[in-house]
């Protein structure tokens, strides 16, 4: 990288669309209003599985101010997508409750859902199986894991290993199915020119989007936009397009006019994924010292009917702790149920709250420090590829961790530890995810009057990348970010991956170094000239990635957590959390430790909070609303705070940087139950804490 | 199976839209407009007077991105239909600078990086502004120690008030920094 005079990249900086958002001037999809719009509202089916026989289109169309109610007979045609839920209104299958069967336009919104309300459906019912469970016969094993993991790994003879280990732990755990819900829920506006297509969408991924939904409408992908400026949260939600954005633009097409469709809260509980739930066998087997000689961690996860979402659940195990002998699977049913999506670090979130709860339930029974623990099973290598890491510092977090949280004098024992009414207690767990990186595309420009303009069709949902892309540039540029503008959410503008993985700002940020510094070197060959048309470089990662070497890289951590359990109730409250982390160099502290902290929020949330429940009977989420699927209000989060161990890894990229949108979720909802074991000495495997479990 | 609408409850007989004229003054401005009675406030001002400020986070008053100030209390805009609020004075997020001067509390939002996403940010906004209102005016909350006195605006006292307002991204921990700023 190019040595700045400042450097921008590890200073703080306000995010550059503050002013807009505080204001409401930033506009998100559903915002932009263009001439002759009409609203559409799509119609979920109420049965969990079967046909629609017949729709009464004809009655619908007479109600005041309805244009079109478009179903799967009078529909427009679609090419056959890859991912069967975006065939949507192409055939009088139902895959799952809730799943859309038809979509009302009319003129003003509540002309939409009235009439959507009043639509009349016949269905042909057949019997449901919504219920997943560890010997369900239809149990599989998919051919691999989310994005590209091998299914299962074994490594030296773990029963044996088990069965000989003086200290064991045999558990299973489980994590229910939780909603991402975004603040801002899945928004279309769908306009036709001609044969040319522009979406303004709530997406993670402008190029993904594109790349989708073209094919789909017979389109080159040239003729299709994705314009997203500003995106209301994701969590993963939005990353790959969902059934609503293709129900606007078939509706756009066949009425011949503008449509916007936002989906409501309560059908994003069907139709716009969600966190599959898990049930998870863990076994540990270690010897007198606490050095593990087995782990096997084995998975079984849901998804759709239609399409096969396989959560990597046990791959962080495979990273986390050295051990000769050990295990790790992932098995896979499929049920009459809505497709499960990525969620905040999928796979790691779930997967570490049973390893982590297994290692505090291993530290219990070998009567071994929790953090002492972890720090003895550090492996010199990733303990399953052999590769080295590109740098490790988990146990540097857990130390520095330790320190400030004040965990050195900690009595092991539980439940003996009363403030009042409350039993006190602390937890520790670790964190990992893995720093990905893939190709993208940006251009960078100068122009006479001394600006820079530098574009990819990368995506900010709130990370702060429009902000930590503008430090990147500036530094590479040798100039301020005040002269430089850093243009996004745009598909045409240079292709990018999405934002998600936590690989964002590692891949963009490549792209834009290398667009940046071809501009800064052409600058530098005409001695600062700048032509009145003015110049303009651009770049694309693809070789640059594909010829990086060959490391084990991932960001580490470490969460601690202070609860307090109402000894009368069960209630239980997070009275502090802390987490340490080891993510390369930091580009926006101010941006980053947002980013930390809101994922440890989640992570209280989800260990506290969140559940959706499922309907055995009409195979639905009961509790699809915020009344009733809770998530942590203001009142819930107390004391969190983040740190950080600066690393300087020349194996990353660029900027050195690791991702750092999902590590802080990861291990938070372990920390919990282990503080909440450590308070009361009663050991809760089944996500959420809530108070029955407690109370018995 | 038997054919039925697909929301069930009593089917009601179709009949036209009613409308009906009102004056609404909004962020000081007056719009004189002919609402649908069956319109919210937040869809009036959303998809009638381009005011896009205020947010549309679950129609259900279940999350605060919608949160405005009628009369200067806050309310949820989703809940609150347009025709009933002919003459009251309504505040969105648009309105709180004076001019080219933002707001304190729109300031240490961003000093604070109160937000990520900044869809509830709206919400939270306006609520700050009316919670600061309320707890200025004496009112008490349900963790009021002494509720004779004026609260004193303290993190559980902010907490509790502005837990109305949900936040997905996590900022509420910079949410209650940048309030306690303001308030004390």
């Amino acid at each position: 990288m190019t040595t700045a005079a400042i450097p921008y990249v590890g200073s703080t900086m306000d995010r550059i669309e503050g002013p807009e958002k505080v204001t409401g001037r930033a506009r998100y999809a559903f915002e932009h209003s263009p001439q002759d719009l009409a609203y559409a509202v799509p119609v979920p089916a109420t049965i969990a599985r079967g046909e629609v026989r017949s729709i009464d289109i004809d009655a619908v169309v007479q109600l005041p101010g309805v244009i079109a109610a478009i179903w799967h007979g009078n529909a427009p045609r679609l090419s056959t997508p890859e991912n069967a839920e975006l065939a949507v209104l192409q055939s009088p299958r139902v895959a799952y409750r809730g799943q859309y069967i038809a979509v009302v336009v009319a003129e003003t919104l509540q002309d939409a859902r009235e009439a959507a309300r009043r639509l009349r459906v016949e269905y042909d019912a057949e019997p449901h199986d919504v219920e997943l469970r560890v010997d369900h016969p239809g149990m599989y094993r998919p051919d691999q894991v989310n994005p590209f993991y091998p299914t299962d790994t074994e490594m030296g003879d773990p029963d044996s290993a088990f069965a000989a280990a003086p200290i064991v732990v045999d558990a299973t755990y489980s994590t229910p199915a939780e909603h991402n819900n975004p603040m801002e829920p899945h928004a279309t506006v769908a306009l036709w020119d001609g044969d040319g297509l522009t979406l303004y969408d709530s997406t993670q991924g402008a190029s993904t989007i594109r790349d989708t939904l073209a094919p789909l409408f017979g389109l080159p992908p040239e003729n299709l936009r994705v314009i997203s400026p500003h995106v209301g949260g994701g969590f993963g939600s939005k990353i790959n397009p969902m059934p609503s954005v293709v129900v606007a633009a078939l509706a756009a097409k066949q009425v011949g006019r503008p449509v916007k469709l936002s989906v409501t809260r309560q059908q994003m509980f069907a139709v716009t994924g969600y966190r599959t739930p898990t049930i998870q066998r863990v076994r540990l087997g270690a010897d007198a010292d606490g050095r593990l000689t087995t782990i096997v961690h084995e998975a079984f996860e849901q998804s759709s009917r239609i399409y096969e979402f396989a959560e990597q659940t046990t791959t962080p195990t495979r990273v986390m702790y050295a051990a000769p002998n050990r295990r790790t699977s992932h098995r896979l049913v499929r049920l009459d149920v809505p497709t499960p999506t990525y969620m905040r670090a999928p796979g790691e979130a779930p997967g570490m709250f049973a390893l982590e709860s297994a290692m505090d339930e291993l530290a219990v029974a070998g009567k071994i420090d929790p953090v002492e623990l972890r720090i003895r099973n550090e492996p010199a290598a990733d303990p399953e590829s052999g590769l080295p890491f590109s740098s490790r510092n988990l146990v540097a977090c857990l130390r520095e961790g330790a320190r400030r949280f004040g965990w050195a004098d900690r009595d092991p024992a539980p439940g003996v530890r009363r403030r009042g009414r409350w039993l006190i207690g602390t937890g520790v767990a670790s964190s990992t995810y893995p720093t990905y990186r893939r190709p993208s595309q940006a251009s960078a420009r100068c122009d006479p009057d001394g600006m820079f303009t530098v574009r990819i069709a990368a995506s900010d949902i709130g990370t702060g990348a429009r902000t930590a892309l503008t430090q990147i540039a500036a530094d590479t540029l040798r100039t301020s970010p005040g002269r430089v503008r850093v243009e996004i959410g745009d598909s045409a503008m240079p292709s990018a991956i999405m934002a998600g993985g936590s690989m964002g700002t590692a891949s963009w940020g490549t792209a834009v170094v290398r667009a940046c510094q071809s501009l800064a070197e052409e600058l530098d060959r005409r001695y600062g000239e700048v032509p009145a048309a003015g110049l303009e470089t651009s770049a694309d990662t693809t070789e640059e990635i594909d010829a990086q070497q060959r490391f084990s890289r991932h960001a580490f951590g470490a969460q601690f957590a202070e609860v307090a359990v109402d000894s009368d109730s069960g209630e239980t409250r997070v009275l502090r959390l802390l987490g340490g982390f080891a993510a390369g160099r930091i580009i926006n502290p101010k941006t980053a430790r947002s980013q930390f902290i809101g994922g440890m929020t989640m992570g209280l949330s989800m260990a506290l909070l969140e559940e959706s429940i499922m309907d055995d009977e009409f195979g639905d989420y009961l509790n699809h609303d915020f009344a009733q699927y809770h998530i942590a209000a203001c009142a819930d989060v107390r004391d969190i705070d983040a740190f950080w161990i600066e690393e300087d890894d020349p194996h990353l990229n660029p900027m050195g940087s690791k991702g750092v949108g999902e590590i802080g979720i990861v291990g938070t909802a372990a920390a919990v139950a282990n503080a909440v074991y450590h308070a009361t000495g009663v050991r809760i495997r089944d996500l959420p804490i809530t108070l029955d479990k407690l109370v018995r | 199976m038997k054919s039925e609408p697909n929301t069930p409850g009593q089917e009601v007989p179709v009949s036209a839209p009613v409308m009906v004229d009102l004056r609404l003054s909004v962020n000081r401005d007056s719009y004189p407009i002919t609402v649908d009675t069956r319109e919210t406030l937040l869809d009036t001002l959303r998809e009638r007077l381009d005011l896009t400020g205020a947010k549309k986070g679950c129609d259900h008053g279940q999350c605060g991105a919608c949160t405005v100030l009628v009369d200067g209390r806050r309310m949820k805009a989703c809940l609150a239909l347009t025709v009933t609020l002919d003459d009251r004075e309504i505040t969105t997020v648009e309105g709180l600078a004076d001019g080219d001067t933002p707001h304190p509390l729109q300031a240490a939002f961003i000093e604070n990086d109160a937000f990520q996403c900044g869809y509830c940010t709206p919400g939270q906004l306006c609520s700050a502004v009316g919670m600061l209102a309320e707890a200025s005016a004496g009112w008490p909350s349900s963790v009021t120690a002494d509720v004779t006195g004026e609260p004193r605006l303290d993190d559980e006292e902010i907490r509790e008030r502005m837990s109305g307002n949900l936040c997905r991204c996590g900022a509420y921990v910079n949410i209650v920094a940048a309030i306690g700023q303001v308030a004390r």
